[in-house]
């Protein structure tokens, strides 16, 4: 079931990833995860997280330039690949069909 | 701009732990360690500024530890492996080659290593089988044993391992989260009548719950009931064939005491790593039916009377809620009992072993303070061995440089060296570890018969997690042997070492090998003299003129018998001169004792005494200052009227102002736990030692003993003191034996010299003295070695030197003088320090104890080193003779 499936949190990273462009590194990502998600992200999640989107193949990623605020090191920078692409529109259209099933009803008592 | 801002300075920005770094470099895949670092790294700075270096520091410490998963360990590489492997086999080929190679030094460095080694297979078999005391108990880990912290009115305290039968009640009663608890008792003892034969049985008082708290598994019979009804009695499989032969034992009732009981269960023998030991159970109701009416034995404050109680707790219970409930039934019975304040506690059953040495117990238990101390002491004599490998490979350092050098040149890294070093290390201690373990084996059962407790308490048989172990200790004494030698090699630059060995700085390691000689000898010295010291102490106080004789008296346990048939027939007997009898043996830390009044009638002050009939005092030549012998011999306790007391108790209570003429005729008030009565001074007697030589000079009263004292019913178990003047000591006591047999053929014979006693009572002194002895034996082998082999290496290195010497005309003296003056400066060093060291460690810490010692003296100070001396100046003057002699054209014709 590799690849066909996203789940939520792997959503969320690779919408920020898409939402970051060329700047969604790790750090960046849990910054933006924070804000956004309202949640406090761990940053060896969002690690395990994209090691596990990189090896479903929805992103790809490449190291940049080393940084001193980075002890010389450099930043891996992602981004999606047209499958990282296509699943995620794929998700959202699916959740689409779902919401339109329920009829308006549900809502109004809610 | 010459002054930088502190703050941009590179070195001065704080960086996360180096340690860290290289661990994530280590573990990680090389394509993730890069980010992951960096981004560590960035939270590292943000850590700082919110959190200071501190904090930070610590969480990228953490951290490092929390990313080490699956996804980012590399996966050990084949080729890393295979290299590993090809290095390990190179490494152990050298090693082997190089051992062989240097045959004499190997030799002395195994041999030293075997010999230190042996000390720690002795302590790992000692504490493998402390340790698998009482580990067959299933629920091991939940039992526990009440501990009584007792401060008695009368002003003295003491902490036993019984307690009161009340307490173990109390707790049945009000304490909650017990799962189990039972009330045991050690006393039981009696003659078991079996048809017509008599046969002696002990054993304990115990709750049926016992057998559900331990796990002494019952081979027929019911655990729940066994032990329920009065009278019933449990055996094990030994007794019950030591009382019914071939006979089924179960279901069968036999007399103790003429007493029936019903053998209602066999249990399997117990382990002998139990640290509850006994032949029979009796079921614990039959005590309480016998002494319903014994208010000592009901008494809240009777800890000193020998019960235990055990609880089984259940799972995850936590001890502190069962302490604090306990806490609370002291508080209430200390208000209402004010013959003693209680304090009980909770004692783990797998402590109960190793820990501290408390009153009543069961079995002896090794202090964990001992072990420590044993322990300490075989480190230093490890370490000594260790120091010689150490000191001998930097020694011959000289001809190694150049196969490190060249080992660099083609690309071994340091690890490798030290690796390589280390191997070699190892595989001289696994050489070790199987000559160590020959002398383990020679040296087992002597060490066992140091002391008779530890016949009782360890088998040191061997097992597999002791070999476990033994090889474990093996290596971790060869990296520590190893160590230095591997990282001074590995540290060596393979420029230096391949152009010019002599520019390398060994001579900083020439001070660093002199002081491990001198730290060695230094310990050798300390534990000659300990020795020495000791034994001269040791001997001092045995034949310490106590205030009486002691020579030829034999102390003869009456064990239940009446006296006068045995006195009779040991008089007839001509070695016999003369035959006393008394409550107990005095001088060697046993104590008896009463409460005296005098004129002050509340001020009522413990007196220690003892029973004694009329002939005791002259047999054992006690000094009468005033007054006479008891005068009257009344035949019952009630008739008594005298009382005999040294002149400390004069003192004591201030009677005619302490002269003893004028005592005579005075009265005190006695009370003991079988009298209480008004007693007149008859006679004074000097003062003696009552106590042990550890302890002061005791007031001490005696009282007479009268023929009815054994026909009581809580039969008094006396002595007979009988004075032999015989040449044949073994042909007496064979007669003395056949007397004790016609008059009891049920009990053996229980007699020992007075002097057998008192080597007894110091005992501890004499085991600590062999064991430092022994010790010191081995230290000194090792040292010995040890400077043999630098002795040994040192010549050869100046062998072309002394040749050039003596071709130019140097005398054979003159040489030898040079060769060894190096090494005896050491030696002198070290016996400047070790001798001060030893005699105030003995004249303030040891003797401070022993108030009566004698002064030390100048022989047994200076006797260790003479020895030390002696067997040094002989190796060294050995070698250097022979290098001193040796014909210098031999020498120099080969360059």
């Amino acid at each position: 079931m590799k690849g066909t499936n996203l789940g939520e949190f792997e959503e969320l990273v690779l919408l920020t990833i898409a939402a970051l462009r060329a700047e969604a590194y790790s750090v960046a990502i849990v910054d933006e995860l924070c804000n956004y998600a309202q949640r406090s992200v761990k940053l060896g999640v969002v690690h395990a997280v994209l090691n596990r989107l990189e090896e479903k193949g929805l992103v790809k990623s490449y190291l940049g330039e080393a940084t001193k605020e980075r002890g010389g090191k450099a930043k891996r920078f992602y981004q999606l690949t047209t499958a990282g692409k296509s699943a995620l529109v794929r998700t959202r259209s699916m959740r689409e069909q779902l919401y339109n099933r329920i009829p308006s009803l549900v809502w109004k008592h809610a | 701009m010459s002054r930088q801002h502190p703050s941009i300075h590179p070195d001065r920005d704080p960086q996360p732990p180096r340690w860290a770094q290289q661990f994530i470099a280590w573990y990680c895949k090389p394509q993730l360690a890069e980010d992951l670092l960096g981004d560590l790294h960035e939270y590292f700075q943000r850590n700082i500024k919110s959190k200071g270096v501190f904090r930070a520091r610590l969480i990228y410490g953490i951290d490092a530890f929390k990313f080490l998963r699956s996804y980012t360990v590399r996966p050990p590489e084949f080729i890393t492996l295979l290299i590993n492997w090809i290095m390990i086999g190179s490494h152990l080929k050298t090693s082997v080659r190089n051992v062989s190679r240097n045959k004499l030094f190997s030799t002395i460095n195994i041999v030293g290593l075997a010999i230190g080694m042996s000390v720690g297979l002795l302590l790992i078999a000692f504490m493998h089988d402390l340790r698998s005391y009482d580990a067959f108990h299933k629920n091991g880990s939940r039992i526990y044993r009440i501990t009584s912290h007792a401060k008695f009115r009368e002003g003295f305290s003491s902490t036993f391992a019984s307690t009161s039968v009340k307490v173990g009640k109390l707790i049945q009663e009000k304490v909650s989260g017990v799962e189990e608890s039972a009330i045991m008792r050690s006393d039981f003892a009696g003659d078991a009548k079996i048809h017509d034969r008599v046969v002696p049985l002990t054993g304990f008082y115990a709750e049926p719950s016992m057998l559900r708290i331990f796990s002494f598994p019952m081979v027929k019979g019911n655990v729940a009931t066994a032990l329920e009804k009065p009278y019933s009695i449990v055996l094990t499989e030994t007794s019950a064939k030591k009382l019914f032969g071939t006979e089924e034992a179960f279901g069968k009732s036999l007399h103790i005491n003429n007493l029936e009981y019903q053998v209602t269960g066999i249990l399997k023998d117990v382990p002998f790593f139990s640290h509850i030991q006994f032949e029979s159970l009796v079921s614990f109701s039959t005590l309480e039916t016998r002494s319903m009416h014994d208010t000592d034995f009901l008494a809240w404050a009777s800890v000193y009377q020998r019960n235990y109680v055990y609880l089984l707790l259940p799972e995850n219970s936590k001890t502190a809620d069962i302490q604090a409930q306990l806490d609370a039934i002291c508080a209430t019975e200390n208000e209402a009992d004010s013959r003693a304040a209680i304090h009980v506690t909770l004692l783990p059953l797998y402590d109960i072993m190793l820990g501290e040495t408390l009153e009543n117990s069961i079995r002896p238990a090794m202090p964990g303070v001992a072990l420590w101390i044993l322990g300490g002491l075989a480190l230093v004599v490890i370490l000594s061995a260790c120091f010689n490998y150490t000191n001998l490979s930097i020694a011959r350092s000289m001809k190694r440089f150049r196969e490190v050098g060249l080992r660099k040149v083609i690309g071994a890294g340091r690890s490798q060296v030290r690796q390589q070093f280390l191997t070699e290390a190892v595989i001289v201690s696994l050489g070790a570890l199987l000559l160590s373990f020959g002398m383990f084996l020679v040296l087992r059962p002597q060490v066992i018969s140091i002391a008779p407790e530890l016949l009782n308490m360890v088998k040191l048989e061997i097992t597999i997690p002791m070999v476990l172990a033994f090889i474990a200790f093996a290596i971790a004494v060869g990296i520590v042997a190893g160590i230095l030698p591997a990282i001074l090699f590995a540290n060596v630059s393979a420029m230096q070492a391949l152009k010019d060995v002599s520019s390398i700085p060994v001579f900083r390691g020439l001070n660093f090998r002199r002081s491990l000689v001198v730290v060695q000898y230094t310990l050798t010295l300390i534990f000659i003299t300990s020795t020495f010291i000791g034994y001269v102490q040791y001997k001092d106080i045995l034949a310490f003129d106590l205030g009486f004789t002691t020579e030829n008296i034999l102390n003869i346990e009456l064990q239940g018998n009446q006296p006068e048939v045995l006195i009779n027939k040991l008089n007839a007997l001509p070695e016999v001169t003369g035959v006393s009898q008394s409550k107990i043996v005095t001088s060697v830390g046993n104590a008896w004792g009463g409460f005296v009044k005098y004129k002050d009638l509340n001020d009522s002050t413990l007196v220690f005494s003892n029973i004694i009939d009329e002939h005791y005092l002259p047999l054992h030549q006690y000094q009468l200052l005033a007054g006479q012998n008891f005068v009257t011999r009344p035949a019952t306790k009630a008739a008594t009227s005298e009382i005999i007391v040294n002149e400390k108790t004069l003192r004591l209570f201030n009677i005619a102002n302490g002269d003893p003429q004028l005592a005579i005729g005075e009265e005190l008030w006695f009370s003991s736990r079988l009298e209480r009565k008004k007693l007149t001074i008859v006679g004074v007697i000097k003062d003696f030692h009552y106590g042990k030589l550890n302890e002061d000079i005791k007031p001490v009263a005696f009282t007479y003993l009268t023929p009815d004292t054994y026909l009581r019913p809580d039969k008094m178990d006396g002595l007979l003191n009988v004075r032999l003047a015989t040449s044949d000591p073994m042909e007496t006591m064979a007669r003395i034996q056949e007397v004790w047999k016609s008059v009891d053929p049920v009990h053996p014979f229980a007699g020992r010299f007075y002097q057998e006693d008192i080597e007894e009572a110091y005992n501890e002194l004499s085991v600590m003295i062999k064991v430092i002895g022994f010790l010191s034996f081995l230290a000194i082998s090792i040292a010995s070695l040890g400077l043999f082999g630098m002795v040994v290496y040192t010549t050869q290195t100046r062998l072309k030197e002394m040749s050039i010497r003596k071709v130019l005309g140097a005398t054979t003296g003159s040489m030898v003088f040079i060769l060894s003056r190096g090494f005896a400066v050491l030696l002198v060093i070290s016996a400047v320090i070790a001798l001060p060291l030893t005699y105030l460690f003995f004249q303030k810490v040891v003797l401070i104890k022993f108030p009566f010692h004698e002064p030390i003296g100048a022989g047994e100070l200076v006797g260790g080193l003479l020895a030390v001396l002696a067997i040094a100046l002989i190796m060294i003057g050995s070698q250097t003779i022979k290098a001193a002699r040796t014909n210098p054209a031999e020498i120099l014709k080969s360059e």
